[in-house]
C-alpha cells in the first residue's frame, strides 16, 4: 500500500515535471518592450495568454551590518487584456549569516479604463506572506527604514507578515516618454499595525524611437532608459517624511530580440535611514500563447 | 488573532487556487472566441467609433518604402502572435486584409492600434512609440488586395 502511494506520487512527479517541460519547450517567446521600472509600475499589463518569467537581484550596503543579496523570482500572467495576476517567491542571502526563504507575494493588476486617456490608472491589489527578514525592497512604505534589516536573519525570519498592499497606478505615455507615479498603502493584518503608506514614480524613454528595419540586438531602440524615485511617507498615525527612506535610481532595460530583458538599476538612498546604494539586476524571459498550451493539455486529459 | 491570520491564509491560498484552475479556461473562452463573420464584424466595428479628428489623421510615413520594411518586423514581433503571420487572421484576432481594415483610413488604423479593443482582448500598443505604430499602419496598409486564407479555421502554430 505505502509503495503504492509512492508510485502514485512519483508519476505525479513525473508527469508535472514532463508538462512544465513541454509547456516552456513549446512555448515561442516574443520580443518584449519592457520598461526599466523595478519598482515603479506604468499602465502596460501582460499581453492575454502570455507568460513572463522574471528573476530580480537587490544587493545591498548597510552602515550598521552584513551585506545583503535579496532576490525574487516573478511569473506574471496576462489573463485578460484588462488582467494580469502575477505570482512572487522572495529569498535572501546575507554575507556572513544565512540564506533564508522569505516568503510570497501574490498581485493582481486590474485597468480600469478600456482606451488611452490623458492619465490611464490601473487598480494593484496584492497580498504578501513574508518574514521579517525580507530584504527585496521591493517597495518602500510607511517608516522603513535601513536599520530594519540589520537584525540577523535567525530573529527576523520569526516574524511573519501577512500584508494587504493597494496601488493606484497612474500612467501616461507622450512623445516616446513614459511618466508614471504610485501611491500606495499597506495594512499588515496584525491590529496593532496602522495602515502605512509610500509612493513610486518615474519616467523612461526609449533611445530611439525609429525602429530599424533588421532585427538587431544592439539597436538604440532596443535599450529604455529611466530613472525612478520611492520612498515611504510614514503612516496613518505619523503621516509624512519623517524616519522615512527615500531612494533615486536610474535603470536602463534591454529588450532582445529573443525574447529576452536585462534590467539594471543602481540605487542611491537619499537620506541617513536609506540605504547608501542597493544595486539591482534582473532578467526575464517572455512566453506566448502559454495559456492556450494550457488549455490544450487539459483538453488531451 | 491566530484564528484571523489563519482564515486569511485560507481564503488567499482558495482564491490562488481558484484563480489558476479557472482563469486560463476562462480566458480561453472569453478571449479566444472562435473566428466566425460575426465576432469579426465586432472587431471590425472598433475601426467605425474612432473619433473624426483620428480618423483625419495622416500617416506621416506613408509612400516610405523602409517603414514597409520596419512595419512588416514590428507586427512579426508583436502582432503577427494573434493575427497571424501573413495578417490572414488567427483564433483570437480577425484578418486584417479584409476589405474593413484596409478600406480603413490610416488614422482609424493608428488610432485602434494605439487603444486597443481591451473588451476583445487586444491590449492598448501606446507603448511603441509613435514613429513604430505608424510603419504598421504603412505595412498592413501594403496588404491590400493580396489574397488570404478564409475565415475560420486559421491558426498560427
Amino acid at each position: 500500500m505505502r509503495y503504492a502511494t509512492q508510485l502514485q506520487q512519483l508519476k505525479m512527479k513525473f508527469f508535472t515535471f514532463t508538462a512544465v517541460l513541454f509547456l516552456f519547450w513549446g512555448a515561442r517567446a516574443s520580443p518584449a518592450q519592457e520598461s526599466p521600472y523595478i519598482v515603479t509600475y506604468d499602465h502596460y499589463l501582460e499581453e492575454p495568454g502570455n507568460l513572463e518569467v522574471e528573476y530580480f537581484s537587490t544587493l545591498g550596503t548597510q552602515r550598521e551590518g552584513d551585506a545583503f543579496h535579496g532576490y525574487w523570482v516573478e511569473f506574471e500572467y496576462g489573463a485578460k487584456a484588462w488582467w494580469t495576476t502575477e505570482l512572487y517567491l522572495d529569498g535572501q542571502s546575507t554575507f556572513g549569516e544565512s540564506t533564508v526563504f522569505t516568503g510570497f507575494r501574490w498581485e493582481n493588476r486590474f485597468r480600469l479604463l478600456q482606451r488611452e486617456h490623458f492619465v490611464n490608472p490601473v487598480f494593484y491589489v496584492e497580498y504578501e506572506q513574508i518574514s521579517g527578514a525580507d530584504k527585496v525592497i521591493k517597495e518602500v512604505e510607511g517608516h522603513d527604514v535601513e536599520s530594519d534589516n540589520t537584525e540577523t536573519n535567525a530573529l527576523a525570519h520569526r516574524t511573519l507578515n501577512h500584508e494587504l498592499e493597494l496601488k493606484l497606478l497612474l500612467s501616461k505615455t507622450f512623445n516616446g516618454w513614459n511618466f508614471a507615479v504610485n501611491p500606495l498603502a499597506t495594512k499588515n493584518f496584525s491590529p496593532s499595525n496602522p495602515w502605512e503608506f509610500g509612493y513610486a514614480m518615474g519616467a523612461s524613454r526609449p533611445l530611439a524611437l525609429n525602429a530599424s528595419a533588421n532585427s538587431c540586438n544592439f539597436c538604440r531602440e532596443n535599450f529604455i532608459a529611466g530613472v525612478e524615485l520611492y520612498g515611504g511617507l510614514g503612516d496613518i498615525q505619523s503621516f509624512g517624511l519623517h524616519e522615512t527612506s527615500h531612494y533615486l535610481a536610474p535603470g536602463v532595460a534591454w529588450n532582445l530580440p529573443s525574447g529576452w530583458t536585462v534590467r539594471l538599476s543602481p540605487g542611491f538612498g537619499l537620506n541617513n535611514d536609506s540605504h547608501s546604494l542597493i544595486m539591482r539586476w534582473g532578467l526575464s524571459y517572455e512566453f506566448t500563447q502559454f495559456g492556450e498550451r494550457v488549455s490544450r493539455l487539459w483538453e488531451r486529459r | 488573532m491566530a484564528n484571523s491570520l489563519v482564515c486569511i491564509r485560507v481564503t488567499v491560498l482558495l482564491l490562488f487556487v481558484a484563480t489558476c484552475v479557472f482563469m486560463i479556461p476562462l480566458s480561453r473562452a472569453q478571449d479566444i472566441i472562435p473566428r466566425t463573420a460575426a465576432t469579426d464584424h465586432f472587431a471590425y466595428g472598433e475601426l467605425a467609433k474612432t473619433p473624426a479628428k483620428a480618423r483625419a489623421r495622416k500617416n506621416p510615413q506613408e509612400g516610405n518604402a523602409e517603414a514597409v520594411l520596419v512595419g512588416r518586423k514590428l507586427f512579426a514581433q508583436h502582432c503577427a502572435e494573434c493575427h497571424g503571420l501573413a495578417a490572414e487572421g488567427g483564433e483570437k484576432a480577425p484578418s486584417l486584409r479584409a476589405d474593413e481594415v484596409q478600406k480603413a483610413t490610416p488614422g482609424a488604423l493608428f488610432w485602434v492600434l494605439t487603444n486597443g479593443v481591451v473588451r476583445r482582448g487586444m491590449p492598448v500598443w501606446s507603448k511603441l512609440p509613435e514613429p513604430q505604430r505608424w510603419a504598421i499602419v504603412t505595412y498592413i496598409k501594403t496588404l491590400k488586395g493580396a489574397p488570404g486564407p478564409p475565415v475560420g479555421n486559421t491558426t498560427i502554430d
